[in-house]
């Protein structure tokens, strides 16, 4: 008896101590997680509900924020939300595809693999701003690109000053930078048992017939994946679409011009973001920003939630005690 | 559930390998002619910013795109001509800051979501991706007000100091790797007495080293490459402007040419690549760990 409440007593002790070190280990998270997130989240919300300019105090004004953005008023902000929607339905597939097809023409080499996965992996690390203006440049008009379309007798396009055509130009850009998708991607490939393919030759599939019925269904959680990951990323799209619009409308960008050009050629360009910073820190509209910050928040999370209910796998790990 | 892409063993997916000889030569020729095409295409911006980095500004308006004269000293420019001297001390203590506080934050943290064993671990582990995935414009307004009243907007600082508590992606990074580090190890030490952190400074961190290197330069890079956040905080001033933001503000503002806009473009590029050059498997095996597994 005696000796059963001493053990179970220093089991207390004991657990208690473990949960201490817990503690301890994840303290620094746990107090960002409080500061940076979970306050700031609870702040935009209140903040959607007023009127604030950063100077004076933010007045009560209750849904107004919201009837606004939704009233059509602001014509901008439905431009924006309609283009940041374009560049998930066009730019995502396009970029998740492409990334797919390098991988499955890697994942077939004999020899090589690393060199060619490096050559398609480096523009994906170079800095979106740094990549923006290089193809700003190779699009001119009269830049290498074109003259290369004239060669075959195309008549190239006007692309990042041509409103029909900045999207698709934003496009080609995000398929040079596809390498980090497609790593992904490769991987998964390369993960695919190889008796998976042996017996579909038994069954005498073809290369068609196994790409659908063994590649597609054993990858396609890291697809989907890919896919969740990069409308989520989409959704932030902001960078590349400024520093688009600044440099190819030939102002300055960055600093208080960035505003003022954001959007180039014609409003094509502009992202929810992009407006959303506009408003919020150009115009200081910050009640009317935090309130298109909860309408991004809500489509984020419902990704972020599908992406968590698809992918268990991606926090796996066993934590029973 | 990750395994990284070099240890795993070389069964690449073949499947016409060693049937018909003469098909396998064509289907051979037609892969090796989308590759190089392919490299073209990926490699072309590349060399085409190059050629007219160092290029007559003049002909950086014609459609001749061979340098007639090569002029090395558009480089120099980019440091004469316009304040990008500066802005790399900038991007390089934005960088370099943010690396170390990570560091020193946030392996803590990976360390109890992966080797640690508590109630409810996987549960809070969610809220680190939640974190780590919704946008950023869904707290700025509020963080932008919060270091407006410490009087740091104008600075990088609202930039690298929330770094010293922890940054999500780099808790991810770390806890995917620190997972496949087997459990025994751990249960040695501690027989031999050791306790967490003894498990974690002794055991764990020399075996981790390279994952730390991977995270380390996924956050030197993310600083590097970030626009949004420095534009956000530091827009007004331009003595504070990183890289990013003095390039992209490099040809207006300025009024610089092409082939020395080009210059500087391709010198923000550099560091980048040569570090990828010496550390590609890192940088790949990072980006693996990011993937999930079915």
């Amino acid at each position: 008896m005696a000796t059963a409440v001493v053990a179970s007593a220093g089991l207390r002790a004991k657990n208690r101590r473990r949960r201490l070190t817990v503690l301890a280990f994840l303290a620094p998270w746990l107090i960002g997680f409080c500061v940076f997130f979970a306050y700031p989240f609870v702040a935009t919300a209140y903040y959607s509900l007023t009127q604030y300019d950063l100077f004076s105090d933010p007045v009560w004004f209750g849904f107004g924020n919201y009837a606004f953005m939704f009233s059509g008023v602001d014509t901008d902000v439905i431009t924006a939300a309609e283009n940041t929607g374009i560049l998930v339905l066009f730019m995502v597939p396009a970029k998740v595809l492409f990334a797919l097809g390098l991988a499955m023409i890697l994942s077939r080499l004999k020899r090589g693999k690393g060199f060619w996965r490096a050559v398609f992996y480096l523009p994906a690390l170079a800095p979106p701003v740094a990549a923006t203006i290089a193809f700003v440049f190779l699009l001119k008009s009269n830049g290498p690109v074109n003259a290369a379309l004239g060669l075959l007798g195309i008549d190239g396009p006007r692309w990042f000053t041509d409103p029909d055509w900045s999207k698709p130009s934003l496009t080609l850009l995000a398929l040079w930078g596809a390498g980090d998708v497609m790593i992904i991607l490769l991987a998964a490939l390369l993960d695919v048992p190889r008796d998976l393919y042996d017996a579909a030759d038994v069954d005498g599939a073809g290369p068609g017939q196994k790409f659908r019925f063994v590649t597609l269904p054993t990858i396609s959680p890291v697809l989907g994946f890919a896919a969740i990951t990069g409308v989520i990323g989409t959704l932030q799209y902001f960078t590349e679409a400024a520093v688009a619009a600044g440099v190819a409308s030939g102002n300055a960008s960055g600093g208080q011009g960035t505003s003022q050009q954001l959007g180039y050629p014609d409003q094509s360009t502009l992202t929810y973001p992009g407006w959303l910073y506009s408003r919020g820190f150009g115009q200081n509209y910050l009640g009317y920003a935090s309130a298109m910050a909860m309408v991004l928040l809500v489509v984020a999370f419902l990704l972020v939630a599908l992406l968590l209910w698809r992918a268990p796998a991606l926090i796996g790990g066993d934590d029973t005690e | 559930m990750t395994t990284l892409t070099e240890t795993r063993p070389a069964v690449a997916a073949t499947p016409a390998e060693g049937s018909n000889g003469r098909r396998d030569w064509l289907l051979w020729i037609a892969r090796n002619c989308v590759l190089i095409a392919l490299a073209i295409a990926f490699l072309g911006p590349i060399l085409f910013i190059f050629l007219t980095a160092v290029m007559p500004a003049k002909q950086t308006l014609t459609s001749n795109y061979w340098p007639t004269e090569w002029q090395w000293g558009n480089f120099a420019k980019v440091f004469t001509e316009a304040r990008m001297l500066p802005a790399l001390g900038n991007t390089i203590l934005y960088a370099s800051l943010s690396t170390v506080f990570m560091l020193v934050s946030s392996i803590g943290p990976a360390y109890a979501f992966s080797r640690l064993r508590w109630r409810g671990r996987n549960k809070v582990f969610v809220l680190v991706l939640v974190t780590m995935m919704l946008p950023p414009q869904v707290t700025i307004v509020p963080l932008y007000v919060l270091w407006t009243r410490w009087g740091l907007t104008g600075t990088l600082w609202p930039l690298i100091l929330p770094n010293l508590l922890a940054d999500a992606f780099s808790i991810f990074l770390l806890r995917q790797f620190l997972l496949t580090i087997p459990k025994e190890y751990s249960d040695a030490a501690k027989v031999d007495g050791c306790n967490e952190f003894a498990v974690l400074w002794r055991v764990i961190l020399p075996m981790a080293r390279p994952a730390i290197a991977a995270t380390a330069m996924f956050m030197f890079f993310f600083a590097w490459n970030d626009y949004f956040g420095p534009l956000l905080y530091t827009s007004e001033n331009p003595d504070n402007w990183p890289l990013s933001l003095a390039l992209a503000s490099f040809r207006g503002q300025y009024q610089v040419e092409w082939n020395v806009t080009m210059a500087a473009t391709l010198l923000v590029m550099l560091p980048v690549m040569i570090v990828f050059f010496f550390a590609q498997k890192a940088f790949v095996e990072g980006v693996t760990l990011t993937g999930v597994k079915g």
